[in-house]
């Protein structure tokens, strides 16, 4: 009698690890972005393995079942099923660059005009917000230069703040020799490096 | 020990600053969209602030946008619950960790400058997988 409800009960466990669980579907797929570029993503599913998917509109599903299918979406299905995700994607930060006349404080004349164009970017946003990015040539330790091209942006900040700008919407950061727009070796004086960032979204 | 207790009174009036820091900006709201951070719901219309840890709750009719500190954007559709487990970013070196998490409903995201700099620190968890992100252009769906 025992040894019956033994085997009922091992019956039991297998009719469940037979049965697989139900779990909600999901799905994950790369989109181009609109200037064409496609990105990638890699899904790892808790059942194990991974895949990378790095094409446009390429897709991975987990099905309720658990099974895992690779399929291609097209434009359409993505565009309808997330329509109105995709409506509520913030616009793509701006950016623009400002140079300084050599040994002042004062912008070159293109960098008036960029900073204009700056400005109007602002007022076509619903909450604009702003970081200004110092950069720096590679003269000097990366130390020396985080710290100077935080002075520069610091500078930008105040000069945008003085526009009218509220104080709270804009963020300073500096990023040193890091981010060389004209690739140089180190120690190397290049004014078109010596540049700050500002980023508008 | 009395230098242990400095530490630990140093950290304590450091936290409540740190756990204010706003790491994304609320850019698009519509319909019924709330931001539950702890055991408190707060309204997310535009110029709403996030913090990490926070969950980003949307009703039938509701979907937000977001941008984050280093330049993500991501946004939610309707029914959705997405929370933001971590996020950290170094505006100098670039370095840093997004780890959302889509609990349920519709999510679209243009990765960052930290993907830029490290490919997969940024992550998105559902109930039955992680996606790693190398950049830049995806969507998630979990459905209920």
């Amino acid at each position: 009698m025992k040894a019956l409800a033994l085997l009922a009960a091992a019956a039991l466990v297998a009719a469940c690890a037979n049965q697989p669980k139900q779990v909600a579907p999901e799905l994950f797929a790369v989109v181009p972005a609109p200037d064409g570029h496609i990105g990638t993503i890699v899904v790892r599913p808790a059942s194990g393995g991974e895949t990378v998917i790095h094409t446009a509109y390429g897709a991975e599903r987990i099905k309720s079942d658990g099974s895992i299918e690779q399929a291609r979406m097209s434009e359409g299905e993505i565009k309808q099923a997330f329509a109105e995700t995709l409506a509520a994607l913030p616009g793509k930060p701006t950016s623009f660059t400002l140079y300084f006349l050599p040994d002042k404080d004062e912008l070159t004349p293109e960098s008036k005009v960029e900073l204009e164009k700056m400005l109007a970017e602002l007022k076509s946003r619903p909450l604009p917000d702003i970081v200004v990015i110092g950069h720096t040539d590679t003269v000097g330790s990366l130390s020396y230069n985080d710290k100077l091209s935080l002075a520069r942006a610091e500078r930008v900040r105040e000069m945008i703040i003085s526009l009218g700008i509220p104080a709270e919407r804009i963020q300073a950061a500096g990023r040193g020799k890091r981010e060389l727009l004209v690739p140089t070796d180190d120690n190397v004086s290049e004014p078109r490096n010596r540049r700050v960032e500002i980023d508008v979204r | 020990m009395r230098k242990a207790w400095i530490i630990v009174a140093a950290l304590a009036v450091a936290a409540p600053a740190m756990a204010a820091d706003s790491i994304g900006l609320v850019k698009v709201s519509k319909g019924n969209v709330s931001i539950q951070r702890g055991s408190e719901k707060l309204p997310a219309g535009v110029g709403a602030s996030l913090q990490a840890s926070d969950t980003i709750v949307t009703g039938a009719d509701g979907s937000a946008g977001i941008t984050f500190t280093d330049n993500s954007l991501v946004s939610v559709g309707p029914n959705s619950v997405f929370s933001i487990d971590k996020y950290s970013f170094d505006s100098t070196t670039h370095q840093g960790e997004f780890a959302g998490n889509l609990k349920q409903g519709r999510l679209a995201a243009v990765s960052g400058k930290m993907v830029k700099q490290s490919p997969e620190s940024m992550t998105i968890r559902t109930p039955s997988a992680i996606m790693g992100v190398r950049g830049t252009e995806f969507v998630v769906q979990v459905e209920k």
